[in-house]
């Protein structure tokens, strides 16, 4: 937009390499869970734990391969958001432990 | 052969029911009215040059005001059909199953379809002019936004024609929500008209924040930005962290009953409360990104027609922000009476009662910021000052819901009904028929008639209390919500007479506002200034309508209210006229990509609806194929040469 014309080319985001390394890096993430569950290799509470922690791998390397996240012209907002949505992510996940697991028993 | 074609015209269409064969009628001639009328006119390239293609914020912002019209109309008769069947103990109007499909959709209708584009509507009609900018920062996102909400919009609304009608209340509870108990294709209807509109919702959040972020005028500091365009901004925050939940949760609920996974079912690990808990993350922050934007609205009124600078501009900035931050934090208490632990309900039911205390300062801050103003009392201005008393009520209600143990009486009452209808009237639908009588000038070139709108406003206005004053009372006679009749002896009848009364009252309403709309295309009052109400703010500066490039010359900010300050200046002498440099005008091109891609959207969740998947297949590869052509498009923008521009400027009265 009128704005800022000189869009498009200015910033490289990123390049083939960091495009097929991230592409490369999120598949196994995705693999590796689903082959633990498929075929009940580890105990159920080493099983959850290892999708958890496949899960925030995951995210930082979409954060880092594809959201660009190094890259912005003014990293405070980067952050502010980052925060932001990791603070809700942490509502929804613990939030819901919290609630569900009483109503469990 | 033709045994088989019965047979499935009969489970295809809903038959049975005489109200219905009188929607199918109504729908077949008003579709025939519409292509006999565009043929005879010769306005099928008009159409779709102007309007099914258009990526102009203003023209995309008209759609969802008439779409959400619509949908308000629509929502309006299931209303006045549920009030006509509880108006009287005992009456045989509706039966329950009819009964529950037509709560269900007065609810999603409600607030997906109507007061979501109407959101929508404002912000396209409003943002970009508040900030000084040509348009969005994505235009052809938004246009994709816009043809998403309608065409899932479209396929929720065909669904008590064809399919049969979801009706497992408006969110859709497991487990009467699975196969088990609503085999069929009306809660399919349900997932997806709500999914693909639910997409364009969020592309329409990440759209606004960017646009508010990166494309202000130069010199607009985002402390001297307008409430208006802060509310949008609080909005669309939450829209990208809630709407993602929504999503998820529907997507879980289809994989149950599509492809036999136990997310939430009662059997094989499944647990329906989980339902409830994921749904209300998105479904109580939800209220608020309809809601917020309304506070904005009535910032921008309060102070306009006070002739006054807002009172506690900072404040209102942090109450907004702070909202959209706390909402996520309140959410069990739509369940408190699931059961959980102590610990849970306390803190749930003190964010609850916190949440309510930056509304509270918002409040103050609109009276004080008419204390000692020089009110006018102008259509605007007299929705605004209704929706006070009735927005506190509704607030004090809701605080006293928050309260945990009281909250297992009230449950599921008509004191609840009362509530939330309080807060969304009151709030949502007030504010936005505020923004909607104040900026409609600034997009139509006309004023709304005062007379006609004054019989409207009163119509609504006491048609609001006596329809829901009477409910909370019917609350605490025990009457419970989603009751489909009752018998004399509950002593409900009376009670129940004055709210049908009421909800027609409002419905007489909503007639006097389409007669003013039709009114004063004709003989409304024109406006040749540009700043009819005496405004503050630069969506001001320009003509009315405001040409499809907004601003000849991107303006220079310098104050917060930056309009009113020039005006100010120019008034003593002291303004200083800057000579305008007019430049060739950057402007993206109209693209059908995004109606085409829509409508490929549309047989994706019609091929799920029916279980059809080769159609939803073909529906998939559509979408590709559109993403593909876009992706390869090079031609998206043009310039608009400075004679045109001039043209324009002068054929609207302005010199530049």
């Amino acid at each position: 937009m009128a704005q800022h014309q000189n869009h498009g080319g200015h910033h490289s985001h990123g390049s083939m390499k960091e495009y097929v390394i991230g592409f490369i890096l999120s598949i196994v993430l995705t693999i590796i869970p689903l082959v633990l569950v498929m075929n009940s290799i580890l105990s159920k509470t080493a099983t959850m734990i290892t999708i958890l922690v496949m899960a925030v791998l995951q995210f930082v390397v979409q954060l880092v391969f594809f959201m660009h996240i190094r890259e912005g012209e003014k990293p405070r907002y980067n952050v502010q958001t980052l925060i932001l949505g990791l603070v809700i992510v942490f509502t929804i996940v613990a939030g819901s432990l919290w609630i569900m697991l009483f109503n469990k028993y | 052969m033709w045994e088989n074609i019965k047979d499935f015209a009969s489970t295809f269409f809903v038959t049975g029911d005489p109200l219905i064969y009188g929607a199918d009628v109504s729908i077949v001639l008003s579709i025939i009215a519409i292509v006999f009328v565009l043929t005879k006119y010769k306005k099928w390239g008009w159409l779709w040059r102007e309007w099914l293609t258009t990526v102009d914020h203003k023209r995309i912002g008209i759609m969802y005001l008439i779409a959400s019209l619509l949908m308000l109309f629509r929502g309006g008769v299931d209303a006045l059909l549920m009030r006509l069947q509880l108006a009287f103990p005992n009456v045989e109007f509706l039966n329950s199953e009819h009964y529950n499909a037509i709560f269900t959709t007065h609810g999603t209708i409600m607030i997906l379809f109507m007061a979501m584009p109407m959101m929508f509507a404002l912000f396209n009609m409003v943002v970009p002019l508040q900030l000084g900018a040509r348009d969005v920062a994505y235009p052809f996102l938004n246009a994709l936004s816009f043809w998403l909400f309608m065409l899932g919009a479209m396929l929720f609304n065909i669904s008590f024609v064809i399919g049969g009608s979801p009706d497992a209340g408006w969110l859709s509870y497991p487990p009467l929500s699975q196969n088990e108990f609503s085999p069929g294709p009306g809660q399919n209807f349900y997932i997806w008209g709500i999914q693909i509109s639910g997409i364009g919702s969020l592309a329409t959040g990440i759209n606004f924040i960017v646009t508010i972020l990166k494309m202000r005028a130069p010199g607009m500091k985002l402390s001297k930005m307008p409430l208006f365009s802060w509310s949008v901004l609080s909005s669309c925050i939450m829209i990208i962290f809630a709407f993602p939940i929504l999503t998820v949760t529907l997507a879980l609920l289809f994989l149950d009953r599509f492809a036999g996974a136990h997310f939430f079912t009662m059997d094989g690990g499944g647990n329906p409360m989980m339902y409830l808990n994921l749904i209300w993350m998105w479904g109580h922050p939800e209220v608020y990104i309809v809601v917020v934007p309304a506070f904005g609205i009535f910032s921008e009124i309060v102070a306009t027609f006070s002739r006054k600078k807002i009172f506690g501009y900072k404040s209102m900035v942090w109450a907004m922000m702070i909202i959209a931050v706390v909402s996520f934090f309140t959410w069990a208490h739509h369940f408190f009476t699931m059961g959980t632990s102590a610990s849970v309900i306390a803190f749930f039911a003190i964010s609850t009662m916190i949440v309510g205390i930056p509304t509270g300062v918002k409040v103050f801050n609109w009276l004080f910021t008419m204390y000692r103003g020089r009110i006018s009392f102008k259509q605007p201005m007299l929705w605004t000052i209704a929706f006070i008393p009735c927005f506190v009520i509704g607030g004090a209600t809701g605080v006293m819901l928050a309260v945990a143990p009281a909250d297992y009486q009230y449950h599921n009452s008509y004191f609840l009904v009362a509530h939330f209808h309080q807060v969304l009237i009151g709030g949502v639908v007030f504010g936005y028929l505020a923004g909607i009588y104040y900026w409609w000038p600034k997009l139509f070139g006309f004023k709304l008639d005062e007379k006609l709108g004054k019989w409207g406003f009163w119509f609504w206005n006491i048609g609001f209390y006596v329809c829901f004053m009477p409910q909370y009372a019917l609350g605490f006679m025990g009457m419970t919500r989603r009751y489909y009749t009752y018998g004399w002896d509950r002593g409900w009848a009376d009670l129940n007479l004055v709210s049908t009364v009421g909800a027609f009252l409002m419905g007489i309403g909503f007639i006097f506002q389409v007669w003013q709309i039709a009114y004063s295309i004709k003989n409304g009052e024109r406006d040749t200034t540009g700043d009819p109400w005496n405004g503050r703010t630069l969506e001001w500066s320009i003509p009315s309508p405001a040409p499809f490039y907004n601003f000849a010359v991107v303006p220079q900010v310098k104050e917060m209210d930056d309009w009113w300050a020039t005006k100010e200046a120019k008034a003593n002498g002291t303004y200083k006229e800057e000579p305008a440099k007019l430049e060739p005008i950057h402007m993206p091109k109209n693209s059908g990509i995004p109606f085409i891609m829509a409508n490929f959207w549309f047989l994706v969740g019609f091929g799920f609806t029916f279980g059809w998947v080769w159609m939803a297949v073909i529906g998939f590869i559509g979408v590709f194929a559109c993403m593909w052509a876009r992706s390869f498009q090079y031609d998206t923008d043009y310039y608009v040469p400075v004679e045109e521009v001039r043209r324009t400027e002068a054929s609207l009265g302005r010199v530049v």
